[in-house]
């Protein structure tokens, strides 16, 4: 077991003198703790993928350094890291049964075979998967192949397990479904885990905690709770959450008012907002959907029309077109509103989100 | 009712059009099989004669003097001019120099694919470029150079110096079939392997290689066909120690009446090593000729 430390990690791909070298991670400064479970989560080209490839060591930090443990690894090769690597695609041996994909990274280790046998034995009955291992993998469902790699990863007990989007594969019932065995196995085997998806379902449901990146740039670490409810960017804030919090441009008035930059808008601040934009002008408004209600009396801030309505059964969610912008609602089952209509639209003040417009950071 | 008469059609359609395509194909080959089975007299007749036994009685004469290198009377009273003593000699030239430069061409443009397919390369794409426009001269443009250069190097009528330049011809050929494969093969299985604790030579050898044998088969085939086959370098470089078959076979064209029957015995021997080869590694060849085609 072991923790992973990166330290002023960048990569930068190409050559530094031509236009075209991409930054793909700057500064990047993370510990995951041991035993823990930390999703790097992001766009496609956030970096979270090269991050965990560094930490393998298939890709060569540009500068910063990444420990394992308290060895500095940026000049070890994959294979000394005692490391294991899921890939996104598998990467099963499509040449070797599975009983040969699963053995192969303790045969580099000149292992007794008696030993190979009782390893493999184990995992294999850990993964339910001992009726298949004189197959071969490319014929096994995406499901088994799944297992598969997930086998040839913990046979040789290593300090970290690095997974690359090993879901994005399978159908979405058996995504749920090994989303909570893997999460389980991971509690079992106590190994850290550091699991790079964009899915933040799978890191929300997952992780201890998240590291949310963007455009190389690392935005935030916390549990997902916090991630959710206390987003430090507006990134954070709109990448998390389903539908994605509803936002505003809007200009701060006296300090106790938001004025909507297209003069749509007009919401009274909390008192307790006072004294934190008292340098800061513009700024984006933010609430996620189910802090607003849509409501037929006088506690209603703002008005707003019916545009589209989606039940899903155990909520309905309302988009609402308010004149100059649109806004989510998520609404209890049973309160209906027809298409078209004219609707009060109450904002839960105590539950906004302030961000400033410059910097994206929040107030 | 008229949908199974409709696929019966069909079904009986395809096999008629396919018998068309074999026929139109197989047919060269079975008249040369046919004629080398033949005595003189049936090569020569003006009636074609198609099946042995019933339209003539074959005979083997034409193989034991081509293999064997017995003169023999014919019946027509000419004497064959030609050496046929030579004929096993040349197979075995054809056999160590196609083999060899097949064997090198395909271990050599191998590595240089993998190389190009793997790792950056400054000016890769000018490399790869330059490697094919070796192939877009016409061979023969180069003849007199080569002749000179091989005389001034002694690589006249050497197995060294013919397998050298098959084993050039050829190489463009390999590395810009195997870069195709290797770009195939997903570069995670060498990174994979990596991580479970073997060198990159070692994931090479245990993972990628196993999963390139069926290009390589592939490209084995045709690259030994064409050194099998290739005429006019083997006709001017090497007269007598390291000749092939090729210029022998047009030599007995040329020389007295021609031989139909023991040039058609001696055609079919000289084809039958590529049958054979390509026959072996027909299930890979297959493999090899879809890769690009299956699904990651």
């Amino acid at each position: 077991m072991a923790d992973v430390r990166l330290i002023n990690v960048s990569k930068r791909f190409g050559e530094s003198k031509k236009n075209d070298a991409v930054m793909a991670v700057k500064d990047l400064d993370l510990d995951v703790t041991d035993g823990e479970f930390l999703v790097l989560l992001g766009p496609s080209g956030c970096g979270k993928t090269t991050t965990l490839r560094m930490v393998a060591g298939l890709e060569r930090a540009t500068s910063g350094e990444i420990f394992i443990g308290d060895r500095s690894v940026n000049d070890l090769p994959p294979g000394d890291r005692d490391i294991a690597f899921v890939f996104q695609f598998y990467a099963l041996y499509p040449h070797l049964s599975v009983y040969d994909n699963i053995s192969f990274p303790l045969r580099a280790q000149n292992m007794s075979k008696s030993e190979v046998d009782a390893q493999v034995q184990r995992v294999a009955s850990r993964l339910k998967i001992e009726h298949i291992l004189n197959r071969r993998p490319n014929r096994l469902p995406s499901g088994e192949q799944q297992r598969v790699a997930l086998g040839r990863a913990m046979v040789r007990q290593p300090q970290v397990f690095l997974m690359d989007e090993p879901l994005t594969n399978l159908d979405a019932s058996l995504r749920s479904e090994m989303r909570v065995e893997l999460k389980h196995l991971q509690q079992e085997l106590g190994t850290t885990m550091l699991y790079v998806t964009h899915d933040q379902v799978e890191a929300m449901s997952m992780s201890h905690r998240i590291a949310v990146m963007n455009l190389g740039v690392l935005q935030q670490v916390d549990t997902p709770l916090e991630i959710y409810n206390h987003p430090k960017t507006l990134f954070v804030a709109t990448f998390i959450g389903s539908p994605p919090m509803n936002t505003v441009a809007c200009t701060v008035v006296d300090g106790h008012y938001l004025q909507g930059i297209d003069n749509s808008f007009r919401l009274a601040l909390d008192s307790s907002y006072t004294a934190r934009l008292a340098n800061v002008k513009e700024v984006v408004f933010g609430v996620r959907s189910e802090d607003v209600r849509l409501v037929n009396d006088d506690s209603a801030q703002l008005r707003g029309t019916v545009a589209v309505r989606e039940p899903l059964g155990d909520e309905t969610i309302y988009d609402m077109d308010m004149g100059q912008y649109r806004m989510a609602v998520k609404t209890p089952p049973r309160q209906m509103f027809r298409q078209g209509e004219q609707v009060g639209v109450a904002i839960n003040p105590k539950r906004i989100h302030l961000f400033d417009r410059v910097t994206g950071q929040a107030v | 009712m008229t949908q199974q008469r409709e696929s019966l059609t069909r079904l009986i359609g395809f096999w008629v059009l396919l018998g068309i395509v074999i026929f139109f194909f197989m047919f060269p080959l079975y008249w040369i099989a046919v004629s080398s089975i033949k005595t003189r007299a049936e090569v020569i007749n003006r009636v074609p004669s198609y099946i042995p036994y019933a339209q003539f009685e074959p005979t083997l004469d034409n193989y034991t003097s081509v293999l064997l290198g017995t003169t023999i009377q014919s019946d027509t009273g000419v004497r064959a001019s030609a050496d046929l003593s030579i004929f096993r000699d040349r197979l075995m030239n054809s056999v160590i120099i196609a083999g060899s430069s097949t064997i090198l061409a395909v271990i050599l443009g191998t590595l240089a694919a993998y190389a190009v397919s793997r790792f950056h390369i400054r000016g890769e794409s000018d490399l790869m470029f330059f490697i094919l426009s070796t192939r877009m001269l016409p061979p023969i443009v180069v003849l007199i150079p080569i002749f000179l250069l091989f005389s001034n190097l002694n690589l006249r009528d050497s197995y060294p110096g013919i397998i050298l330049l098959y084993t050039t011809v050829n190489l463009p050929f390999v590395v810009w079939m195997m870069k195709g494969f290797f770009d195939e093969i997903p570069v995670e299985y060498e990174e994979a392997a990596m991580i479970d604790g073997y060198s990159r030579l070692e994931a090479i050898w245990k993972i990628v290689i196993p999963e390139a044998i069926p290009a390589m088969a592939a490209t084995a085939v045709f690259s030994a066909i064409v050194a099998w086959n290739e005429f006019v370098f083997a006709n001017l470089l090497n007269r007598t120690y390291a000749a092939t078959v090729p210029p022998w076979l047009n030599s007995i064209i040329g020389v007295g009446a021609v031989e139909w029957g023991r040039l058609a015995a001696a055609s079919v021997i000289f084809v039958i090593p590529i049958v054979i080869f390509t026959f072996l590694v027909r299930n890979y060849l297959l493999r090899g000729v879809t890769f690009g085609a299956v699904r990651r």
